[in-house]
């Protein structure tokens, strides 16, 4: 479904994404894992076509979308929750949810994906005219996940969601990303928790200073040594 | 009509409208650019004097209703908006502010320089039609027709305005841009197509003021776009220069004040206006650099 | 060392040869191409090194000119045109060096007052923060008709400023400003521009190191202003203006952020403007200098924001060097 060849991105004169290969088959759960600016956030920009790649190229079903715009991006189906939410801070949890189908003109399905959003966390259908910024950490976070839901994605990409928020409230998001997965969404997943990860997922790849360094299914990764010293506490 | 009589007061506050209608059109370009893309379009004010300009061209060549030539004016002023900022600025998006600012500065070099070039330095008496400088009279207070239009115009755009950003999709796309550019990108807002419209509303709205600006003072040159323009950035960041309501509410502020200092100081103390103003803008600055009903920003380390 | 005397006595010659040979109009645009040195290399102290954008140049030189102006002024034409002037100051006829020093003092007394509060704000609301200080300053010398003749300003100012005034002006503030580069001081000011927060939790006083070079820079602008005045002869308070303020932006953009690229930038758009003016005058198109130089500045900032000579500078002593071997 979707295909990362050899993917090189630069920030200015910072080599950041050193030529790296990732692929996520439709109706898997994909996982990176990696330490704090190993490229993982970096490769999801690059997917989504906020940054743009200086060598290699992507492809989504088939398709070459390496120099796409954003929108197309979001148009062809592939959703990103980013890190840290960047929510629209200033709007309600309703118009970010709007703003989540801003490519859609199907308003009476657009209420119902809504409904559905509210269904998956009712605590936002209690907080819907509420201003975003002044939610939760723990909302802000199913909020942000809620509105990637929005737009019907075919592929979810997620950014850290398990990140400062308390073990209960990951726990529950974990279980949402698993619900969607048996819906049909394909899912890629970047984290620093990579026991959570790697327990929910089909596959998973090893991010080092902008390298894979090493992939395989989720259950090599979880027995591997080195994996476990570095990343799984032990 | 005596000093300081309720008559006298009454007629400075009209004055004060009149004027804060219009320095309110102006900051509202300043606010929508300045919040999406974070500059100060130093050129805003010259594209009132192009708006001027062309106000005069359709008000000489058509002797059409007045409502046709603001029309015209606004599609004027809409399109060299879009012109802008496609040949200017979407060039240097990715530059540091500072950037930005210097290139508008050039625009505005330019504009007023092919102004200069074109028109001539100097200033023309902009005619309008005789009936709209009929007198009206409400109590003690009148003014000319045209005032009033002035006004209401003023007033309707900008509820129109505020309604459109928010409730309308494009409008809804501006805030989120405004808000957070990336995260726009990743809802599949076409972020270039909101900058550009940005820019054609600001511009449009611009170009209408031109039109009253000439309309109110009776002169107009290549040069006048500059403290008009300035003023408003002033009444921009004394409202909350992130926000259209701050701008507006800046405007008429600004209006109030700048006719009141006029208007209840000694005459010879009247040529200190703009000295004025802009101690007002270096002391906003200082001590709430976020304006009226701005939010906090880093305006200040 | 060796190498400063070596092209403080090339300058020198140059302008001997310049003084001995040139008519009298080419003798005034060399003349005001050191002037626009002047400020162009006192402007970069801020916009340039320390990461200021500041537009206030012009009432620093406004500053200068008019009260260098009226101290050389001699008392009979003063008690005419300027009857307000307080008693000391009627009287008083000062030397032309001495006059423009004050006046330089002066401006740079107003940089600091100013400065103050104004440099506490970021990027380009400083920018607009000059540009207000700008015109508070023509406003008040527009007003204050009894002391500066309001907006007819000045004419009649003897013409004191020779080339050779210009040479030592040019010369003490670019080795000045070369100092201070090379200072202490010049590497607090290029760690506030790279990253203000990092220059701070070094210890480095924001305020003192930014007032510093706004308030040398102002000094050298005043100076400026009164070396123009007494070549032009005539000041009026819209001759210190915002496309003043403009065409310096444009020098130092063009040049590069360093000394020399002031330098380059400087002379680029004088000759430019000098060569365009006489243009401008025979096919009445007014305008067209201000419309090469805005178009020229748009294409830099495109295609070469980095300016022509980037952030680099001659090196005097490899380029003797360089030349001995040649021989």
């Amino acid at each position: 479904m979707l295909e990362l060849k050899g993917v090189d991105v630069y920030y200015g004169k910072l080599y950041i994404l050193k030529g790296i290969n990732v692929s996520v088959k439709k109706g898997e759960i994909v996982t990176i894992i990696g330490a704090n600016g190993a490229g993982k956030t970096t490769t999801l920009r690059t997917i989504s076509g906020l940054v743009h790649p200086r060598g290699g190229s992507i492809y989504y079903n088939g398709k070459e979308i390496t120099r796409e715009s954003s929108n197309n991006i979001v148009k062809m189906g592939i959703s990103h929750c980013p890190e840290g939410r960047q929510l629209f801070p200033y709007m309600t949890v309703r118009e970010n949810l709007l703003l989540g189908a801003y490519l859609r003109n199907d308003t009476n399905a657009i209420k119902e994906d809504m409904e559905w959003v509210y269904s998956i966390f009712p605590i936002l259908a209690e907080r819907q005219k509420q201003i975003a910024g002044t939610l939760s950490g723990g909302e802000q976070e199913m909020l942000a996940i809620g509105r990637a839901l929005m737009s019907r994605p075919k592929l979810l990409m997620l950014d850290e969601p398990s990140l400062g928020l308390a073990p209960i409230v990951v726990d529950k998001i974990f279980d949402v990303i698993k619900e969607l997965n048996g819906k049909g969404v394909t899912i890629l997943l970047v984290e620093q928790n990579a026991n959570m990860a790697l327990e929910i997922a089909h596959r998973g790849y090893v991010m080092e200073t902008g390298k894979i360094s090493l992939q395989g299914s989720a259950r090599e990764l979880f027995e591997d040594e080195a994996v476990k010293r570095a990343y799984l506490g032990g | 009509m005596s000093f300081l009589s309720i008559g006298y007061i009454l007629q400075q506050v009209a004055n004060g409208f009149i004027l804060g209608s219009i320095y309110s059109l102006v900051a509202i370009g300043f606010s929508m650019i300045f919040s999406i893309i974070g500059l100060i379009n130093f050129s805003h004010g010259d594209i009132l004097m192009l708006g001027a300009f062309s106000a005069l061209a359709f008000i000489t060549a058509l002797h059409g209703p007045i409502w046709v030539v603001f029309g015209m004016v606004g599609v004027v002023g809409f399109l060299i908006g879009i012109a802008i900022e496609r040949v200017a600025f979407r060039p240097i998006r990715s530059a540091p502010q500072v950037t930005g600012f210097i290139t508008s500065l050039a625009i505005s070099s330019l504009i007023e320089n092919f102004g200069i070039l074109v028109l001539t330095a100097q200033p023309r008496s902009f005619n309008i039609p005789d009936y709209l400088n009929g007198l009206l009279n409400v109590g003690a207070v009148s003014f000319r027709v045209i005032d009033a239009i002035i006004v209401a115009l003023s007033t309707t755009i900008v509820i129109s305005l505020y309604m459109y950003t928010k409730y309308t999709r494009m409008g809804m796309a501006m805030r989120a841009t405004a808000q957070n550019i990336d995260a726009s990108r990743l809802m599949g807002i076409n972020v270039n197509r909101v900058i550009m419209i940005a820019f054609a509303i600001g511009s449009s709205l611009a170009a209408i003021a031109g039109l009253m600006w000439g309309a109110k003072f009776g002169q107009i040159s290549p040069l006048m776009g500059f403290l008009p323009g300035l003023k408003a950035f002033v009444a921009a960041v004394i409202g909350g220069i992130r926000d259209i309501r701050g701008a507006v509410l800046g405007g008429y502020v600004l209006g109030f004040s700048e006719v009141l200092f006029v208007g209840l100081l000694p005459p010879d103390m009247s040529g200190y206006r703009d000295a004025f103003v802009f101690t007002l803008l270096i002391v906003i600055l200082l001590i709430k650099p976020e304006g009226m009903l701005g939010r906090e920003e880093e305006v200040i380390k | 060392m060796i190498a400063g005397i070596y092209t403080l006595v090339i300058l020198g010659g140059i302008s001997y040869t310049m003084e001995r040979t040139l008519n009298d109009y080419h003798l005034t645009v060399v003349e005001f191409l050191g002037i626009y040195v002047i400020l162009a290399v006192s402007l970069a102290l801020t916009n340039s090194f320390t990461g200021l954008f500041s537009l206030g140049h012009p009432a620093f030189m406004a500053i200068g000119a008019y009260i260098s102006a009226i101290l050389t002024f001699p008392p009979i034409r003063k008690a005419i045109m300027m009857p307000a002037l307080p008693h000391f100051l009627a009287n008083m006829q000062l030397p032309f060096c001495l006059a423009v020093i004050i006046g330089g003092v002066i401006a740079a007394l107003s940089a600091f007052i100013i400065g103050f509060p104004v440099l506490r704000l970021r990027g380009h609301y400083l920018a607009v923060a000059t540009i207000g200080f700008m015109i508070i300053v023509q406003v008040l010398i527009t007003n204050m008709n009894s002391l500066t003749r309001g907006p007819l300003g000045i004419n009649g100012i003897y013409p004191y400023t020779d080339i050779w005034w210009v040479y030592i002006w040019v010369v003490v503030t670019v080795y000045t400003v070369w100092r201070v580069l090379n200072s202490r001081f010049g590497r607090a000011m290029l760690a506030i521009r790279e990253d203000e927060i990092a220059a701070e939790s070094l210890g480095i006083s924001l305020t003192y190191f930014k007032l510093f070079p706004l308030v040398l820079g102002a000094f050298f602008a005043g100076v400026a202003g009164g070396l123009w005045a007494h070549l032009v002869t005539a000041i009026t308070p819209s001759s210190f203006s915002l496309p003043l303020a403009f065409l310096l932006v444009v020098m130092l953009v063009i040049g590069g952020k360093s000394i020399t690229g002031a330098i380059i930038g400087a002379l680029l758009i004088g000759i430019v403007s000098e060569l365009l003016r006489p243009l401008e005058m025979a096919t009445q198109m007014y305008g067209l200098t201000q419309i090469v130089t805005a178009i020229g500045l748009l294409a830099i900032l495109i295609k070469k924001p980095g300016g022509i000579a980037g952030s680099k500078e001659i090196n005097l002593v490899s380029l003797y060097k360089s030349l001995k071997v040649l021989r």
